[in-house]
């Protein structure tokens, strides 16, 4: 994938003349974020030293390191270059960050799948290691010394035998001289001499978003470019019949409306279609948009109505379906008695609501297309743009600003494409700005799913039979126009992947038509997966008569590897090897432990109206176990004063950020649980801002989510997403322990928890 | 022609008199610290001070911004950085950070009203500024130890 080349020798560009060109044109793109990359290459690509796509140094010492994945609030901006400046023994404060643009050397920049460190560490390591021992073998041959006898300090090389000194800069020159090292010369620094990594490192940027001088994608801004506001056919697929350009022409500051034509299915990163607004400052293009009156014809999914579409998931859920795992002999198992217990439970459709709506700036000059998007994945930006505009991908260039929240949606870049096809239309740059209600309205959202559970209780209350079957819309939906059955990846998310000691068990599912755009939201499949098989087994606990913790340690079973292939060969383990993540029975029960310990389970006197749930889970193979505490009140208010969390990720390279994810994957698991629904009327969706669709605020959040992280020598996982996956059942499990409820559908503002 | 003051600079506007104060700070001043996140005063992620106080700016036409002194998180450092904004930094509040130029801008107008807030307080001063990230524990914090209360 990334093979180390010495790709750059040239002599080092005055910063001056590189940024400066840039500035003449784009007056307020500021050099920090999107200057990184000048027409001839990157900063990394120009400095003295540049044995590796993901780094320079320059001749004062200044370290360019390469950020090729989206910032959206995970630090993987800061996180990953941190491990290269780590094996390099670079000094932190003299390294400058510089974001990538869209560019296929660098290797996938698609920032989702909670795949970030797990993916890069190791080239990052590498390309670290690299460049050190280049400035280390310039230095030895320097001084005359056998390179063993040098080391480094932090931007330093050292002759530990005399006490000479050089600086990474002085020797950055005669570095670049000496061959690329190949990766078995390589020598990576032992644990105990890690400065960065595992140590707690704040996002590159803090200063500048505590000051507001961050730029996100919102916040592009170039000469000349004007504003659009796009009004979307209601319906998917729908079509324009008419609108009247002479209301919004009338508005103070608009130029000109522009069609967009609909997409051809599937739909998959296609613009929707519809009609643009062009003014000179965005306001004055939503104001102008309210007055289209545009009429439309809404196509074959203007059936969808909500209501009657989750009575047939309902229904289908209860009815037999390919499985997708099976194991022993459910159905012989089932007709042998025991205690059969039966659940449902449904999850409705969600949006991602990111803070930062859908934005992107493009400008189309001659065959060439700069855009500035807040974007998940910039090599997508290039693709779809390249085939709407015709352009080669070469002549696409995507830089890729600061986002603000992305979860998912942002990896779908409709609303890149729309901003060059209207640059290419108008003329002049041009920003589309999605408004809240654009972005709620038109989200790629969460699917809707029903699930339906039975267990056979033997006369140990443990399960003899387990039966799990899902019903719902996939996100092939997206990619294919007959993609209705869900994919192996959707199926690995909490379904086939249970590790239950049951001796017969069987994961079933069925698709379902879509009739919205479906996508992935921060954690996917695992969300509703993991909602109902950590809920029912809550419930299984109950009634066999045992303690909700203790029961799901003995469900468990056992540590041990699960072999999940020979029970369901499609398993892809999120793309990771089954030898270097297994599935590990042990991992998942000292996660349970250390919250048990930590949250004071079955030791704490909870008064009336409260009480403690758990749910364990793995996802982007990490392993997680969640206990919530809640009080309800007789009104059925809610409170959840307290989230405990205990989260085996294997090596953690940035342990603050890693906090910040999983107390900000509680507030999240708090929304979708507590509000997140997102339902349709003949085919248009109801809900539009954050009244009709609230998240979380501080006042609803958990008051406290403590952390706990697993030290682990195990290969990095997942960070992004998998706090989400085990709060929402966690959460149900505590309102059961509470009040004797049982929410078996989201969200909760729909059921009655009051006495 | 709306006249008013922005970060101290006194500025006139001929344009539309039902703009919002938020699209004149971004789109015309280039003030971009000042975030758009739902344009209905439900996120809170626009806010800046009028005449010192918490508002919304994505509401808050330039009719109704006329002759008051409106700052912008810009303006905040003025002899280095705001004491609410250097315990925002050691707390390390911010994940995606686009909500925390309204977040801190409410925070500000908050200890201005109440120099130690309670979680109450902070509660009421707070709820109306989402943070999808989910850094509201963080936030809490940050705001009591500019408060002077240990968190």
């Amino acid at each position: 994938m990334n093979t180390i080349t010495n790709v750059s020798r040239r002599s080092f560009l005055q910063g001056a003349l590189s940024a400066g060109a840039l500035v003449l044109s784009v007056r307020f793109v500021p050099e920090a974020l999107w200057a990184a990359d000048t027409p001839s290459g990157s900063r990394a690509d120009q400095a003295a030293l540049h044995p590796h796509v993901y780094v320079g140094v320059d001749t004062d010492g200044t370290v360019y390191i390469i950020a090729h994945r989206s910032e959206m609030g995970t630090t993987s901006r800061t996180s990953l270059p941190l491990v290269l400046a780590e094996e390099l023994d670079a000094d932190w404060s003299r390294v400058k960050v510089q974001q990538a643009m869209g560019d296929p050397r660098y290797g996938s920049q698609d920032t989702d799948g909670s795949h970030s460190i797990r993916e890069f560490y190791e080239p990052m390591r590498e390309a670290g290691a690299t460049a050190r021992l280049m400035l280390l073998r310039a230095a030895a041959q320097q001084w005359g010394v056998p390179e063993a006898e040098c080391a480094t300090d932090p931007h330093v090389v050292v002759h530990k035998t005399s006490g000479k000194k050089a600086g990474y800069g002085e020797l950055a020159t005669a570095a670049a001289t000496f061959p690329v090292p190949k990766k078995n010369e390589l020598k990576f620094k032992p644990q105990s001499a890690w400065r960065y990594v595992g140590k707690g490192q704040a996002s590159y940027d803090l200063e500048d978003i505590c000051t507001g001088k961050a730029k996100f994608g919102m916040d592009a801004r170039v000469e000349d470019m004007v504003y659009a506001s796009i009004e979307h056919p209601p319906v998917l697929g729908g079509k324009l019949k008419s609108f009247d350009e002479k209301g919004p022409l009338l508005v103070k500051g608009v130029r000109q409306t522009v069609v967009i034509d609909p997409f051809t299915p599937p739909h998959h990163f296609q613009p929707l279609g519809g009609i643009a607004v062009i003014a000179d400052n965005t306001w004055s293009a939503m104001k102008g948009r309210q007055k289209l009156k545009a009429v439309w014809d809404d196509g074959p999914h203007a059936v969808y109505n909500s209501d009657q579409y989750k009575k047939e998931l309902q229904k289908a859920a209860r009815q037999p379906a390919k499985a997708a795992r099976n194991q022993g002999d459910v159905d012989t198992a089932f007709a042998q008695g025991g205690k059969v217990i039966e659940a449902e439970y449904y999850v409705p459709h969600l949006a991602h609501a990111s803070m930062e709506p859908p934005v992107a700036l493009a400008d189309y000059r001659d065959g060439k297309v700069t855009i500035w998007a807040s974007t998940q994945n910039p090599q997508a930006v290039q693709e779809v743009v390249s085939e709407k505009l015709g352009v080669p991908k070469e002549n696409v260039t995507c830089h890729v600003p600061l986002l603000g929240g992305g979860f998912g949606r942002k990896s779908k870049p409709d609303y890149a494409a729309e901003a060059a096809i209207l640059s290419k239309k108008v003329g002049r740059p041009v920003k589309v700005v999605w408004s809240r209600e654009d972005d709620i309205r038109f989200d790629y959202y969460h699917t809707v799913s029903a699930m339906y559970m039975k267990a056979a209780l033997g006369t140990d209350g443990l399960p003899t039979a387990w039966l799990q079957r899902s019903v719902f819309p996939s996100i092939g939906s997206t990619f294919n126009v007959n993609g209705t059955a869900a994919g192996a990846g959707e199926l690995q998310q909490g379904w086939t992947d249970l590790p239950f000691n049951i001796p017969n068990m069987r994961a079933e599912n069925s698709g379902a038509a879509a009739h919205l755009r479906i996508g992935w939201l921060r954690s996917v499949a695992n969300i509703y997966h993991c909602f109902a098989a950590q809920s029912f087994a809550d419930e299984c606990a109950h009634a066999a008569g045992r303690d909700s913790l203790e029961y799901l340690l003995a469900l468990i079973g056992p540590s041990r590897i699960v072999d999940v292939k020979k029970s369901a060969p499609d398993y892809p383990n999120y793309g990771g090897s089954l030898e270097t993540y297994p599935i590990d029975t042990a991992r998942y029960r000292h996660v349970i432990e250390v919250v048990a310990e930590k949250s004071g389970w079955g030791n704490k006197n909870l008064g009336k109206g409260q009480g403690m749930g758990i749910a364990v889970h793995r996802s982007f193979l990490t392993y997680v176990a969640t206990v919530v505490q809640v009080e309800v009140n007789d009104q059925g208010e809610l409170r959840i004063p307290r989230v405990d969390t205990a989260v085996d990720a294997g090596l953690i390279v940035n342990p603050e950020a890693t906090r910040n994810q999983f107390e900000g994957a509680a507030v999240f698991g708090t929304s979708l649980a507590r509000f997140g629904e997102i339902t349709a009327t003949h085919g248009v969706v109801d809900q539009s801002n954050f009244d009709s669709y609230p998240v979380s605020r501080m006042n609803e959040a958990p008051y406290r989510t403590n952390v706990y992280i697993v030290e682990s020598s195990a290969p990095p996982a997942g960070v992004g997403e998998p706090g989400v996956p085990p709060f929402a059942p966690a959460l149900c499990n505590a309102i059961f322990a509470a009040t004797g409820k049982r929410v078996r559908e989201l969200p909760l503002s729909r059921a009655k928890l009051g006495a | 022609m709306v006249q008013l003051k922005v970060n101290g600079v006194q500025r006139s506007f001929d344009g539309e008199p039902d703009m919002p104060l938020l699209w004149y700070l971004r789109d015309v001043l280039a003030l971009t610290g000042t975030k758009f996140g739902c344009g209905m005063a439900l996120c809170g992620a626009c806010t800046v001070h009028q005449n010192g106080k918490a508002i919304r700016s994505c509401i808050t036409t330039m009719q109704r911004a006329a002759g008051s002194e409106i700052r912008t998180i810009e303006d905040i450092a003025v002899n280095g950085l705001h004491p609410v904004q250097k315990s925002w930094m050691e707390v390390n509040v911010p994940q995606c950070g686009y909500c925390q130029s309204g977040q801190i801008m409410q925070a500000i107008s908050l200890l201005n009203e109440k120099q130690k807030p309670t979680d109450e307080d902070i509660d009421d001063g707070m709820s109306g500024n989402i943070c999808r990230c989910g850094t509201y524990q963080r936030i809490r914090a940050a705001i009591k130890a500019a408060g002077g209360e240990r968190a």
